[in-house]
This record gives C-alpha cells, sequence and structure tokens, in this order.
C-alpha cells in the first residue's frame, strides 16, 4: 500500500506546483522547503483542499483526487485550530467520530478514554480546550487524529507555537503512534532538527517543484543551493 | 481553492422565502393597484405631509443631537453611563408606550399644560404635525446623538493635542476639527432618519389624522380600513415604496455611518472644557435632554402603576396573544438569519427596511384573501412581517461573528467533515450564543411593541396588546391604556432583557 501523487500540477493563485512521487506505507516524511516554495500547498492537494488540475492521487489503486477532505483515508493537524474550544474534548471526539450528528454511540465512549489514554490525557475528557495548557492541547488534537483511525496523517507544522522540549516529546508521541499503528506520516516543519529527529526520508519542495522522497540526513548535508540559503549555510 | 460554499440548501430557502415574501406582495399590490388616474386631492396631501415631517424630523433630531452629542463627548458625570445606555432604548421602547408618555406630558391635560395654564399661557396642543414631529424627534433624537457622538469620539486625540499646543480658540477648534466631522456625519444621519420617518405609521396614527396630517402609511391604512378601497391603498402603497427606495439608495449613498458602535464610554480629551460658559451649555443640554426622554417613561410607569390592577380579562388576553407573537416572529427570524448571515444575505435583508410594514400587510392581504379570512390570519400575518423588518437587524449583528467563525473553522470542519446539522448544532449556534441572544431580544422586543400591519388586520379576537392600548386609548379609558402601556413596556424590555441575558450566561467566547 501507498500514497502515489501521479503527475500532479495544481494552481492557487498564480502559484503553481507539479509532483510525481510515491510514499510507502508506514513511512514518515518530512516535507522540507523555503517559506513559500509550495509545502502547504502539496499538503492542500494530499488532504483534498485543493483539487489539482491534472494528474492523480491515489491511495492504493483508489483515485481520490476529487474526494472531499473528510472522504480521504486521511487526517491532518493543522496550525491551529485542530478542535473547537468552546466543547469538551469528548465532543470534540464525539464529532470526529459520527460527524453526521456529532453524537456519542455504544462503545464510543470507552474507545474515546483509550484514545485519550495513549495520549496522556486520561481523565481529561470533560474539559474544555480553554482549560488545557498548550501541550495538553497538543495531545488532544492528536487523540483526535486518533479515533479518526485514517491510515495517512499530515501534520502542518502542528506543534509550532510549543516550546523545543515539549515539541521533541510531542513529536516522539506522533513518532511512537505511527509506529504502533502503521500509519503514513507527513509532516510539514521549517526546522531541520524536526526532520532529523522524525523522519528517516524528506520531500524537497523547491519553488513548486516538489522531489520525491531521500534520505533526509543526506539532504540536509548537503542541500541545494535554494535550500541552503534559506537554512542559513547548513 | 477549492473549499465549496458550506450548506448552501439552507441559505438558499432562506434566501428564496424572504424574496418571495417581498415580490409576492409586491406582485400582488402592483397587480391590484390600477391607473394613477386615482391619485386624488387628499393622497398629493398625504405625499407632502409624509416628505415634511421626515424632513422636519431628521432635522430637528440632527441639529438637537449636536450639542447633546458634543456635551457627551467631553464631559464626565455621574450617571453619564447610564444616559448613553438610554440612548439605546427607544429602539425597543413600543411606540404607543412613548405616545401615552409624550400626551402625559404635552398632551391637553399633560404636565406642561398644567404648568402653563396658571400662568395664563396658552394651552399646548400636541395633535397634528407638532406632534408628529415632537414624538419622531424623541425617537431619533438618541439615534442621531449616538451617531455623532461615535463621530466625536473618532476624532483623533491628537488633534485635539495639537489645538491645544497651537493654543486655538474654541472657535477654531470648531471649525478646524469638528465641522469637518460634522459634515461627515450629520448628512448620514439625516438621511437614516428621514428613511425611518418616511415610514412612519404608528406615531401618525396616535397623533396625526385628519386630512393635513396624514402620511403615506397612515393614508393606506385609512383607505383599507374606512373605504375597504384596495385599488387606492395598493396605488398608495407603490408610491410609499418607490418613495421609500428612493430614498433608502440616497442614504446608503450618503451615509459613512462608524461601523463600530463600542467605545462610548470614553471621554474626548480635550483643553477647551473647563470655561464656565462651555460648562453650563453642556449642562443646560444634558438636562434638557434626560428630561425629555425620560420624563415621558416616568408618567407612563407613575400613571401606569394605578392602572395594570384594573385590566380586564381582554387586556390580557392581548398580551398573550402578543407574546406568542413575538416569540413566533423572533424564531422565525432567526431561521432567516442563521442561514444568511452573510454578504449577500445581508443585501436581501435590507429589503426589510425598504419594504413598509403597510405595503406588505397590504399584498398579503391580497394574496390570502382568495383562500381564507385575512383577518383570522391577522397575528400569522403580523409575526411573520415583524419577523421580515427586524431581519436587517438581527443580519447586522449576526454577520461579522458568523463570518469569523466560518472563516475559522471551515477547514476543520471540512476535514471532519461535519454535516450541516452538526455544524449548526455544536459549532454556530453554540458560538454565537451571545450576538443570538442580543439579535433575539431585539426582535422579540420589536415585535411585542410592534403596532403597524395588526392595524391593517384587526378584530376584537385577534388584538394585540399595542391594539389593544390604542383601542383603549381611543375609547378615552385613559387609565387601562395607562395600565396596558406599562404592561407592554415591561414585557418588551422583559423579553429583551431575557434573550440577551440568556446570551451571556455561559457564553462560549
Amino acid at each position: 500500500m501507498a500514497l502515489h501523487l501521479d503527475h500532479v500540477h495544481a494552481r492557487s493563485g498564480t502559484f503553481e506546483l507539479t509532483a510525481d512521487l510515491t510514499v510507502e506505507t508506514g513511512q514518515r516524511v518530512a516535507i522540507i522547503g523555503a517559506s513559500g516554495s509550495g509545502k502547504s500547498t502539496l499538503l492542500d492537494v494530499i488532504a483534498g483542499f485543493l483539487v489539482p488540475l491534472s494528474g492523480t492521487v491515489r491511495w492504493d489503486a483508489e483515485d481520490i483526487t476529487r474526494r472531499s477532505p473528510s472522504n480521504r483515508p486521511i487526517s491532518i493537524l493543522f496550525q491551529d485550530t485542530n478542535l473547537f474550544p468552546h466543547l469538551t474534548i469528548a465532543q470534540n471526539l464525539a464529532l470526529a467520530l459520527n460527524p453526521m450528528t456529532g453524537r456519542l454511540r455504544p462503545g464510543n465512549k470507552e474507545r474515546i478514554d483509550a484514545d485519550l489514554t495513549r495520549v496522556g490525557l486520561s481523565g481529561f475528557a470533560d474539559r474544555r480546550l480553554s482549560e488545557m495548557s498548550g501541550g495538553q492541547q497538543s495531545r488532544a488534537a492528536l487523540a483526535r487524529v486518533l479515533v479518526q483511525a485514517r491510515p495517512v496523517l499530515l501534520l502542518d507544522e502542528p506543534f509550532a507555537a510549543l516550546g523545543p522540549a515539549l515539541k521533541d516529546e510531542m513529536l516522539d508521541l506522533v513518532a511512537e503512534v505511527a509506529e504502533a499503528e502503521s500509519l503514513t506520516v507527513l509532516l510539514v516543519s521549517h526546522d531541520p532538527k524536526d526532520a532529523r529527529r522524525f523522519a528517516r526520508q524528506s520531500i524537497l519542495v523547491e519553488a513548486g517543484q516538489v522531489s520525491p522522497p531521500q534520505d533526509t540526513q543526506a539532504l540536509l548535508e548537503d542541500p541545494p543551493p535554494a535550500l541552503r540559503a534559506y537554512l542559513g549555510g547548513g | 481553492m477549492a473549499s465549496r460554499p458550506l450548506s448552501v440548501a439552507p441559505a438558499l430557502i432562506a434566501g428564496l422565502t424572504v424574496a418571495g415574501l417581498v415580490i409576492g406582495p409586491v406582485t400582488a399590490v402592483i397587480l391590484r393597484a390600477e391607473a394613477f388616474s386615482g391619485f386624488r386631492p387628499a393622497d398629493w396631501q398625504a405625499l407632502r405631509f409624509t416628505l415634511l415631517q421626515a424632513t422636519l424630523s431628521a432635522a430637528l433630531s440632527v441639529l438637537f443631537a449636536i450639542p447633546l452629542a458634543r456635551a457627551l463627548a467631553r464631559r464626565t458625570f455621574l450617571g453619564r453611563g447610564l444616559l448613553v445606555a438610554l440612548l439605546g432604548a427607544p429602539f425597543i421602547l413600543p411606540v404607543i408606550v412613548a405616545v401615552l408618555g409624550l400626551l402625559a406630558v404635552f398632551g391637553q391635560s399633560g404636565l406642561l399644560n398644567r404648568i402653563l395654564s396658571p400662568l395664563g399661557l396658552p394651552e399646548l396642543q400636541i395633535y397634528g404635525l407638532h406632534g408628529v414631529v415632537l414624538a419622531h424627534v424623541f425617537f431619533n433624537l438618541p439615534l442621531a446623538t449616538r451617531l455623532i457622538l461615535q463621530g466625536w469620539l473618532a476624532i483623533p486625540a491628537e488633534q485635539f493635542r495639537l489645538a491645544a499646543t497651537l493654543g486655538m480658540g474654541r472657535g477654531a477648534m470648531w471649525r478646524a476639527i469638528e465641522i469637518p466631522m460634522l459634515l461627515r456625519i450629520a448628512p448620514g444621519a439625516f438621511a437614516v432618519i428621514f428613511v425611518i420617518c418616511l415610514s412612519s405609521f404608528a406615531v401618525a396614527l396616535t397623533l396625526g389624522g385628519g386630512p393635513r396630517a396624514t402620511t403615506l402609511e397612515l393614508a393606506i391604512y385609512q383607505s383599507m380600513r374606512f373605504d375597504f378601497d384596495l385599488a387606492r391603498a395598493a396605488v398608495l402603497g407603490l408610491v410609499q415604496l418607490a418613495l421609500a427606495l428612493t430614498a433608502g439608495l440616497i442614504a446608503l449613498r450618503v451615509t459613512t455611518l462608524p461601523v463600530a458602535s463600542k467605545g462610548l464610554d470614553r471621554r474626548v480629551p480635550r483643553w477647551d472644557r473647563t470655561d464656565r460658559l462651555s460648562i453650563c451649555t453642556d449642562a443646560v443640554w444634558i438636562t434638557l435632554a434626560a428630561l425629555f426622554l425620560l420624563t415621558p417613561l416616568a408618567m407612563v410607569t407613575w400613571n401606569g402603576l394605578a392602572g395594570i390592577t384594573t385590566l380586564g380579562a381582554s387586556v390580557w388576553q392581548a398580551a398573550g396573544h402578543s407574546v406568542m407573537v413575538a416569540l413566533g416572529s423572533t424564531v422565525l427570524c432567526l431561521l432567516w438569519a442563521l442561514p444568511l448571515a452573510t454578504r449577500w444575505g445581508e443585501w436581501l435583508g435590507l429589503a426589510g427596511i425598504a419594504l413598509s410594514p403597510l405595503v406588505l400587510g397590504i399584498g398579503l392581504f391580497l394574496i390570502v384573501r382568495p383562500f381564507a379570512n385575512p383577518f383570522d390570519l391577522a397575528l400569522y400575518v403580523t409575526a411573520t412581517v415583524n419577523a421580515f423588518v427586524s431581519l436587517p437587524f438581527a443580519l447586522r449583528i449576526l454577520r461579522p461573528e458568523a463570518e469569523t467563525i466560518r472563516a475559522d473553522y471551515s477547514r476543520l470542519r471540512q476535514a471532519l467533515g461535519l454535516s450541516g446539522w452538526a455544524w449548526l448544532r455544536w459549532v454556530l449556534v453554540p458560538r454565537l450564543q451571545r450576538p443570538l441572544g442580543f439579535a433575539s431580544g431585539l426582535t422579540a422586543a420589536l415585535s411585542m411593541g410592534d403596532l403597524g400591519v395588526i392595524a391593517l388586520f384587526a378584530n376584537p379576537d385577534h388584538a394585540t396588546l399595542p391594539l389593544k392600548v390604542y383601542q383603549l386609548m381611543g375609547a378615552y379609558r385613559m387609565e387601562q391604556a395607562a395600565g396596558g402601556a406599562l404592561l407592554l413596556l415591561l414585557l418588551s424590555l422583559g423579553l429583551f432583557w431575557m434573550f440577551d441575558q440568556g446570551g451571556r450566561v455561559g457564553s462560549a467566547s
């Protein structure tokens, strides 16, 4: 099983993006590139927020190019707004489980409690987001992804607002969970340390050109000129 | 972004209903209105009077608002916050209550005449042009004051600081800083009040009347109630519609009203406020305004206290009708407003200002008549029209917040694949709680106090409380009328307070 982008050509405003690559199941891949190089556009195409002009997005044999974001085998953690702050964690997770009604079905409660325990938030079900610290909020967002139980997870710099230590802790937690569930994870980050820590392979995005995954270590040790300038002397 | 418009269906349904409620009645009126040859001298008179009273009312409101707003802008005193808050109250004050209050002060046996007659001065007469204008100034002076006060508070403090540095006198400051601001704000305030007064019905009904003090809206009512001349009512309705549309469009052009209404509790820091003359003028204006606005309300309350215990069963029944109508309007208005809280929805809602309730009423009457007795449907028609009239205000309150919510959460909504219902139930309504409470309160109070369409359709079995009070007034049962008015005042303010408070308790933000 794998995620394929076949000859994808997308446009967002005047910005153009081309991609042709495959990410194997269970891989953790970082998406690296300078600001404005097209990292977020790439993520939008995969997540379904942007329909490409041509080319296909496939999950195995399944063409998902035109499916809506919620009908893809994909879940996503945004930079912010991953949960509704006025609802409790349990209510948020109930919405993720049953997006038609937002009500809990029999058995949902146990499921939610189990996933909250896995992210280290057991007993937090009835808390509101506004009553939790930044680190706890990130964990709750991760629990939302867990109850969605999609095979592919996209991370759009979701921990950028956390301090360095907390961010590392969260990345390790995501890696641990991804390992256990054999999730395919794509991480957008502007910090090369994140890529080194989290992903053996990296996708380089340069001026709208997306390269296939390559070894993270090798890429960061000998970056192409544009990335070198962005990273600051590499 | 290929983000599809979210939940199109409810917006479409709401939009079509509202559009239908505009197009249907207007078409019915146009079809019924035969040639304009039927426009009689009396109708010309009504047109002239409508324009005259609207011009005078708007001009006087703005004129008096200028010194009052200036006094409020540069003074702090005990009760200033209360007075400024009170300036928002006439919006939800039932017209009939205010009229009774004004009668108690300026009427034949009112407070002023009781003071004047021992002095041998001539008696004041309130009925006619000056009564209509007086009531309109009572309602719109506060509005004009709020608008102009915003203008004053929007002048950057640096300008006054600079003026002080240059040693500018009062006159120089007035010319250089304040007149330019007034030239920007005052025409808009005038236009808005002019448009409001064009469609004046309840005030003209109670304080005008007679061939020389009849507005178009009142003429529509009279040709329905007294002559049952539907063709003439329809012709008048068309003239009213054309007038309101023209004036409304002009008002939209000249109006550059400040958008935000917050921060009226600030005071402009300036350095010309300590001389005795300016202190005295400001004090006089504030006192006069407070007396003018508060005395009628105090009189209604005082007179009503005696009457409220003597109210008959029919008054209580009318009060029950009014509460049902108010709640019905509120529900309907929110059903429209939630999906229409967008840019084009707000444009559509503006029809609620342009289309006068009486024109709408005539149209609905004509549509309903082949199928049912319109008089039996009086309360439903009233609730519908009231919801429609409140819609532009509800949209004004809801739209900014609704758009923020959509912008903030549309990606999360798409990622989760929330259904329209789940979005409404779990996100939009909970997060809109505060503005929803405020909008509901306004709608309920407006509908509770409405004396418009119901007068067209009235019959004894389906009276609302404002109509009942009007009928008691007409029968010279002033004590009961005062009691009914106090009850109406309490119910209107009570409904507003309940809804508004409901929006605050445990609100999401």
